[in-house]
C-alpha cells in the first residue's frame, strides 16, 4: 500500500507539473497569443464578459493581478473544468469539444495498445523459447526496422494501399458520416470499421518495441534456476514458458510501460491527424492550425492526465502481478 | 547400507561451453556409478565444472553448452523403488519413519527403519498402491509400455542412456526419477508462485490420477516432512526464511519420491546453524526414504559426515574417488590432501592447515599434462608431460586417484599421507620464509 | 594529500590502473566488442554511413535541392535519380542534404540527455539522501510526461522550428536513463575501488566522473541511443503533419510536402517513400547498435558464440 501511496503522490506532482506548466507557458511565449484570441473571437460575433474574462484569466492578459492571484484563478477555473472557449469550434467551450473526442482516443488507444501489448509480449516469449532459430533472427530483423517506423508514414501508407488501392478499409473520419452517431448497431459497426486502419497503423509500429522487450527479458529469465527447475520437474512445455519463465519476464514489460506509453500517446496523436480520425490528436491538429490556444492548452493538460491515470492503473496492474511488491509494503 | 545394483552409470563425459572468448571444457571425461541409497558426494573448488555436472545429468545445460562426449546409463527404470514398492509413501508410513529416526538418529544410518531390501514382486507394489490411494513412485507413474510400443525407460534392467531419450521420455523421467535441489532455493523458487502451488504443479504432471484434494494433502503432508507448517503451502518464497526456502526445495524435490536426488550446495547459502539442520534433515530423509543422492559442495568436511563415497574434482576432471573412510583416512592426491585440509574438520581434530597455493587453472586453455601441476608440492617432471589417468590404488581397491606418483613406472615408490603433509607444510615454509 | 605509503588505501589504490588507463582499455574492448558482435557491427555500418553522407554528401550534390524546375513530378530519371516533386525539386539531392539536419538534431538532442541523465543520475546515486529524494521525484515526475504533444503545444507557443522540437523531446527523455545511471551508481558506490579512491582524499567529482563513469559507458551510450531514435521520429513526425520550419530541408519536410501534394494518390511513391524509409533504416541502425549493446552487457542475451578453436582464446 505504501508503494501505491507514494506512487500516487509523484502522479499528483506531475499533474500538478503540467498545470502548472500550462499556466505558463502562454505567459512565457513570445508575442501575445491572446490578442490573435481575441481579434478572432470578435470577428465571429459578439463575446459574452463570461467567455472574455475566462480567456483574460487563461492568458493573464488586461488585468493588474499580480502572477500568484492570476495562478489562482486558473486553478479554480480548472477545477469548474473551465478550460476557456475553442475558437475553432466557437461557441463551445474547450471542455465540451475535449468531452466530444476523447471517446474516440481513448477507444482507439486502449484497443490498439491492448492488442498491441499482448499480441507483442507472446509473440516475444516464442522468439525467445525458439532463440537464435530462423523465425528468431527473420522477427528480430523485421521488428527492429518497424521498431523505429515513422506512425504517420506508416500510417499513410496503409491509407493508400490498403484504404485507396485496394478499398478494404475507410481512411478517412472515424464513421460513415451520412449516419447519425449513437449507439445503433449500424453506427458502431461503421466506427470499428474506421478504426481498423488506424488501429493497426498503431500496432503495427508498436507492437515490435513489446516483442522485443519481452524477447529480451525472457531469454533472461529463461536462465533464472526456477525456469531451469521448472523444466527439472519435467512439467509441460507450456507450463514452464507461461507459468514460470513468462510470468516473471512480464514484469519488466509493465515497468516499462511508463516509457512506452507516452510514445505511443504521441504517436497516436499524428496517426489520427492523418485519418482525420475524430479524437483529440486531430482536434489538436486542427487547434494548433488555426491558433485555438486554449483548446491545446486543455488537450495538453487532457493528454498528460490520461498519461498518468494510465501509469498508475499499470502500477497497481505491477502489485497484483508481483507478490513481493504487494506484500513488502503492506508489511 | 547401499544396496549394490547401480542406478545411475555416468560415462566419459565431456561438457564444453562455447563462449565469446573461447571453448570452456568444464567436465571432461568424467565417469562414476551411483548405486542405490548411496550418498555420492562431489567436492572442487568453485568452478572446477560441479554445478556443470549436475546440470549435465538433469539435462538442462543452456545453449551454449555441449555434451560433448559420453554417456548416462540410468537402471532405474526397470525396478520398483524398495520404499516406494513395499508402502508407496502412505503418510503414515512416513511419519513412522520420520519418527523412529528423529528417536535414534546415528543408529537409524545402519539400520534403517524400512528394510531397503531388493524389490518384492510387481504384484505386492500393485496391490499396495491401490490400497494406498495411488501414490506410488516407480516405473507405471511413467507412461505405460503399450502406450509406446517400446517401454517408456527399456523394459527389465536394460539401462536408458538419458542422453538420447526422445523430449517425451525425458519429461516423464524428470523429478519422478531424478529431481535436483539447487544452491540458491530463493532463485529456484518461482517468487511469483505459492509454495504449494509449485509442489502441486509436480503432482498434476504426474500423477494425473490426483484430485485436487489429493494433491493438496500430499503437498502439506511433503511440508511436514520437512519440518515446515503446511500452512506455508500459501505463502510466496519471499514469505520464508532462508532455512524455509531450502526446506521447501527439499519437499518438491521428494514430491515424487524420486530414486536420485541431486544437491548442488544445498546449504551454502545459509548459515552454519541452518546449515546443520538441513544437513540432518537430509540425511533422516534418505533413511527414511531411500533414494540416491548426489551431493555437491565445495566444503569437503561436509562430505565426510554425509557421504558414502567421495569423488574430487579439479579443473573438469575427476581426480580421485573412493569411499568415504578411505579417502578421510589416505587422501591419496595431493589435490584432495589440500582440499581436506583447507576446512577445520568438525570432529575437532587438530591439524595443521595450509591452503592450496594459487588458483585453479583456465578451462578454457587447462594446463597440459597434470592440469594440478601448477599447484603441486610433489610435482615432478612427468606430471607436465602426460596426462595422469584413473587407477585403483591401493591395486584392487575401489580407491581411484589420478596422478602420477601411483604410476610405479613414472614414480618409483607413492607417498605415504604424511609425505603429502609434509610436502605442503615445505610449501608453505618456503613461501612464508621468501 | 598524499597518505603515507604504509596505508592500505594508497595501496589498493596503486593496485588499481589510472583512470585513463582502465579507460584505455574501456575503448580497446569496445573497439573488439564492436567488431565481435554481429549487430553492433551491422548498426554501426548504417549509422556510420548517414553520418558520411551528413557530413560530405552535400559537397557531392550537384543539383540545387532547392531549386524549381519543370520536371513536375517526373519518374526517376538519369537526370533525377530518385525523380522531382510537385515543384519539381530534385528529391535525390534534397534527401542527401536533409540527411544533415535529421541527423544533427538527433544527435545534439541525444547529447542533451545524455548530459542531463549522466548528471542527475550520477550525483543522486552517489550522494544520496535529501539530494536523491528530491532528484527522483522529479525524475518520476518527468517520466509520465508524454513528450510529442508537449512538442506540439510548444511549437505552438515558440517558434516552430526543429530546435524547439529537438529541445521539448530532450528535456522529456533524460529521466529513463538517469533512473537506470542512479541504481547503477548506488550499487558501485560501495565497491573497493571507489572506497580507495574516496579514502585517499581524491575530489568528488573526480571520483563521479573518472572513478563511476567510465563503468557506465554502456547504460550512458544506450540512453544516448535510444534518445536520438525518439528525437528522429519525433521531429519528423512533427515536421510530417507541417510542425517544421519550411525553409530547411529535412526528411520530415520532404514528407511533409508529399503529405500535403497527395504525393501517393498520384503514385509518385519516389517522393514519399525515401525520407521514410532512411528514417527507418536509420532507426535501424541506432536500434541495432543499441540492442548489441545490451547483448555485451548482458551475455545471456547472446545467443550463439563464435567457437574459437583451442589455444586462440588466449590471446584475447
Ligand atoms: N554459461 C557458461 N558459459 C561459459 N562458461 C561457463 C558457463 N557456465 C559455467 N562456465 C564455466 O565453466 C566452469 C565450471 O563452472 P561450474 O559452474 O560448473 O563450476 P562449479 O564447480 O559449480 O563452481 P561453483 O562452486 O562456483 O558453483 C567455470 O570455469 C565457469 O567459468
Ligand atoms: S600428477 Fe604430478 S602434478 Fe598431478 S597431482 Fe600428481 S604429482 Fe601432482
Ligand atoms: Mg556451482
Amino acid at each position: 500500500m505504501r508503494h501505491l501511496i507514494r506512487r500516487l503522490s509523484i502522479y499528483v506532482l506531475a499533474i500538478w507539473a503540467a498545470v502548472t506548466l500550462n499556466f505558463f507557458l502562454p505567459r512565457l511565449a513570445p508575442g501575445n497569443p491572446a490578442e490573435a484570441v481575441f481579434t478572432r473571437l470578435s470577428q465571429q460575433g459578439p463575446v459574452s464578459p463570461n467567455t472574455l474574462h475566462a480567456l483574460e484569466i487563461e492568458f493573464g492578459v488586461n488585468t493588474t493581478d499580480p502572477l500568484w492571484v492570476q495562478y489562482l484563478k486558473y486553478l479554480n477555473n480548472l477545477l469548474h473544468g473551465n478550460l476557456g472557449v475553442s475558437t475553432f469550434y466557437f461557441p463551445n467551450s474547450v471542455s465540451a469539444v475535449i468531452a466530444q473526442n476523447i471517446r474516440w482516443t481513448l477507444v482507439l488507444l486502449s484497443v490498439s495498445v491492448l492488442l498491441s501489448f499482448t499480441l507483442g509480449s507472446l509473440i516475444g516469449v516464442f522468439m525467445a523459447w525458439k532463440r537464435g532459430s530462423a523465425l528468431d533472427s527473420i522477427l528480430s530483423s523485421l521488428m527492429t526496422f518497424f521498431y523505429s517506423i515513422l506512425f504517420p508514414w506508416l500510417a499513410l501508407l496503409a491509407a493508400y494501399f490498403l484504404g485507396y488501392v485496394l478499398g478494404w478499409f475507410p481512411f478517412a473520419d472515424g464513421y460513415n458520416t451520412r449516419l447519425t452517431p449513437g449507439w445503433s448497431p449500424d453506427f458502431i459497426l461503421s466506427a470499428a470499421y474506421h478504426a481498423i486502419l488506424p488501429a493497426l497503423t498503431i500496432i503495427v509500429s508498436t507492437v515490435a518495441g513489446w516483442m522485443l522487450t519481452m524477447r529480451n527479458s525472457m531469454i533472461t529469465t529463461l536462465s533464472e534456476d526456477y525456469v531451469l527447475m521448472a523444466r527439472a520437474k519435467g512439467l509441460s512445455t507450456a507450463r514452464v514458458m507461461f507459468a514460470y519463465a513468462a510470468r516473471n519476464a512480464i514484469l519488466p514489460s509493465v515497468t516499462g510501460f511508463a516509457i512506452a506509453l507516452s510514445a505511443v500517446v504521441g504517436g497516436q496523436l499524428l496517426v489520427e491527424t492523418v485519418f482525420s480520425y475524430p479524437g483529440i490528436g486531430f482536434a489538436l491538429f486542427q487547434a494548433i492550425q488555426s491558433q485555438d490556444y486554449a483548446l491545446a492548452d486543455g488537450i495538453l493538460l487532457l493528454v498528460i492526465i490520461a498519461t498518468v491515470v494510465l501509469n498508475f492503473i499499470a502500477d497497481l496492474l505491477y502489485a497484483v502481478l508481483d507478490p513481493r511488491v504487494r506484500q513488502e509494503r503492506s508489511a | 547400507m547401499t544396496d549394490a545394483s547401480p542406478l545411475l552409470d555416468v560415462r566419459h563425459l565431456s561438457v564444453d561451453y562455447h563462449s565469446d572468448n573461447g571453448t570452456v571444457h568444464a567436465v571432461t571425461d568424467v565417469s562414476f556409478t551411483l548405486h542405490r541409497g548411496e550418498i555420492l558426494g562431489i567436492a572442487g573448488e568453485s568452478g572446477c565444472g560441479k554445478s556443470t555436472l549436475a546440470y549435465a545429468i538433469t539435462q538442462l545445460l543452456g545453449p551454449l553448452a555441449e555434451i560433448s562426449a559420453g554417456e548416462m546409463l540410468y537402471y532405474g527404470a526397470g525396478r520398483p523403488h524398495p520404499v516406494a514398492s513395499r508402502e508407496p509413501c502412505s503418510p503414515s508410513a512416513m511419519e513412522r519413519g520420520r519418527a523412529a529416526s528423529k528417536a535414534d538418529q546415528r543408529e537409524q544410518r545402519t539400520q534403517p527403519a524400512l528394510s531397503d531390501l531388493p524389490s518384492p514382486s510387481a504384484d505386492g507394489e500393485q496391490g499396495s498402491r491401490e490400497a494406498t490411494g495411488g501414490l506410488g513412485v516407480g516405473p507405471s507413474a511413467l507412461p505405460s509400455p503399450s502406450a509406446d510400443g517400446v517401454g517408456p525407460l527399456g523394459v527389465g534392467p536394460a539401462p536408458v542412456d538419458i542422453l538420447r531419450l526422445s523430449p517425451r521420455r525425458l519429461r516423464a523421467l524428470r523429478w519422478s526419477e531424478l529431481a535436483i535441489v539447487f544452491q540458491s532455493a530463493m532463485n529456484a523458487l518461482n517468487p511469483v508462485m505459492t509454495i504449494g502451488t509449485q509442489i502441486m504443479d509436480v503432482l498434476r504432471a504426474h500423477r494425473p490420477a490426483m484430485t485436487r484434494a489429493q494433491r493438496q494433502d500430499r503437498a502439506a503432508e511433503l511440508l511436514r516432512l520437512v519440518g515446515i507448517a503446511p500452512e506455508r503451502l500459501k505463502s510466496y518464497p519471499h514469505e520464508l526464511s532462508g532455512g524455509m526456502r531450502q526446506r521447501a526445495a527439499i519437499a518438491i524435490a521428494l514430491a515424487l519420491l524420486p530414486p536420485i536426488i541431486i544437491m548442488d550446495e544445498p546449504t551454502t547459502a545459509l548459515d552454519v546453524v541452518v546449515q546443520r539442520e538441513i544437513l540432518n534433515e537430509i540425511v533422516q530423509l534418505r533413511d527414511q526414504l531411500h533414494f540416491a543422492l548426489i551431493f555437491i559442495t565445495h566444503d569437503l568436511s561436509l562430505l565426510l559426515e554425509l557421504a558414502d563415497t567421495i569423488a574430487i574434482m579439479y579443473a573438469g576432471r575427476i581426480v580421485e574417488q573412493g569411499a568415504q573412510r578411505d579417502l578421510y583416512r589416505h587422501p591419496r592426491h595431493p589435490y584432495s590432501y589440500g582440499l581436506l585440509n583447507a576446512f577445520p574438520t568438525l570432529t575437532g581434530e587438530q591439524h595443521a592447515m595450509y591452503g592450496i597455493p594459487g588458483t585453479p587453472p583456465d578451462l578454457r586453455q587447462p594446463p597440459a599434462g597434470c592440469a594440478f601441476h601448477d599447484r603441486c608440492p610433489l610435482a615432478f617432471s612427468a606430471c607436465t608431460a602426460k596426462l595422469p589417468v584413473l587407477q585403483p590404488w591401493p591395486v584392487a581397491t575401489t580407491q581411484t586417484v589420478a596422478c602420477h606418483l601411483y604410476n610405479p613406472r613414472l614414480h618409483a615408490t607413492p607417498p605415504t599421507t604424511a609425505e603429502i603433509a609434509a610436502s605442503y607444510a615445505a610449501l608453505a615454509e618456503g613461501r612464508t620464509s621468501r | 594529500m598524499r597518505q603515507s605509503p604504509a596505508s592500505p588505501a594508497t595501496f589498493d589504490r596503486a593496485a588499481q590502473p589510472a583512470w585513463s588507463a582502465r579507460l584505455g582499455a574501456l575503448l580497446r574492448r569496445s573497439w573488439s566488442l564492436v567488431t565481435l558482435n554481429r549487430k553492433v557491427m551491422l548498426g554501426s555500418g548504417i549509422v556510420g554511413f548517414f553520418i558520411l553522407v551528413a557530413i560530405f554528401g552535400p559537397l557531392f550534390v550537384t543539383q540545387d535541392p532547392l531549386k524549381y524546375t519543370y520536371d513536375l513530378v517526373a519518374p526517376p530519371s538519369p537526370a533525377h535519380l530518385l525523380g522531382t516533386n510537385q515543384g519539381g525539386q530534385d528529391v535525390f539531392s534534397q534527401l542527401v542534404v536533409g540527411t544533415r539536419s535529421s541527423l544533427g538534431w538527433s544527435f545534439v538532442a541525444g547529447l542533451i540527455v545524455m548530459a542531463i541523465s549522466v548528471t542527475i543520475g550520477l550525483v543522486s546515486g552517489y550522494f544520496g539522501g535529501f539530494i536523491d529524494d528530491v532528484f527522483s521525484v522529479i525524475t518520476n515526475v518527468f517520466l509520465v510526461i508524454p513528450s510529442l504533444p508537449l512538442a506540439i503545444v510548444a511549437v505552438q507557443y515558440f517558434n516552430r522550428s526543429t530546435f524547439t522540437v529537438a529541445l521539448v523531446v530532450a528535456l522529456t527523455n533524460w529521466p529513463w536513463g538517469a533512473r537506470v545511471l542512479r541504481a547503477q551508481t548506488l550499487s558501485m558506490r560501495s565497491r573497493e575501488f571507489i572506497t580507495a579512491a574516496k579514502a585517499s582524499g581524491e575530489r568528488t567529482w573526480r571520483i563521479i566522473f573518472f572513478e563511476i563513469f567510465p563503468n557506465q559507458i554502456s547504460i550512458v551510450a544506450a540512453s544516448f541511443i535510444t534518445t536520438t531514435i525518439q528525437v528522429l521520429l519525433a521531429v519528423a513526425g512533427l515536421e510530417f503533419l507541417g510542425f517544421g520550419d519550411q525553409a530547411t530541408i529535412s526528411w520530415g519536410i520532404m514528407l511533409n510536402s508529399a503529405y500535403t501534394g497527395s504525393a501517393l494518390f498520384q503514385g509518385a511513391w519516389w517522393w514519399f517513400a525515401p525520407p521514410g524509409i532512411c528514417i527507418a533504416l536509420l532507426g535501424s541502425g541506432l536500434a541495432l547498435l543499441n540492442f548489441g549493446i545490451d547483448e555485451i552487457a548482458d551475455p545471456r542475451l547472446r545467443l550463439k558464440a563464435r567457437r574459437a578453436p583451442r589455444g586462440k582464446a588466449a590471446t584475447a
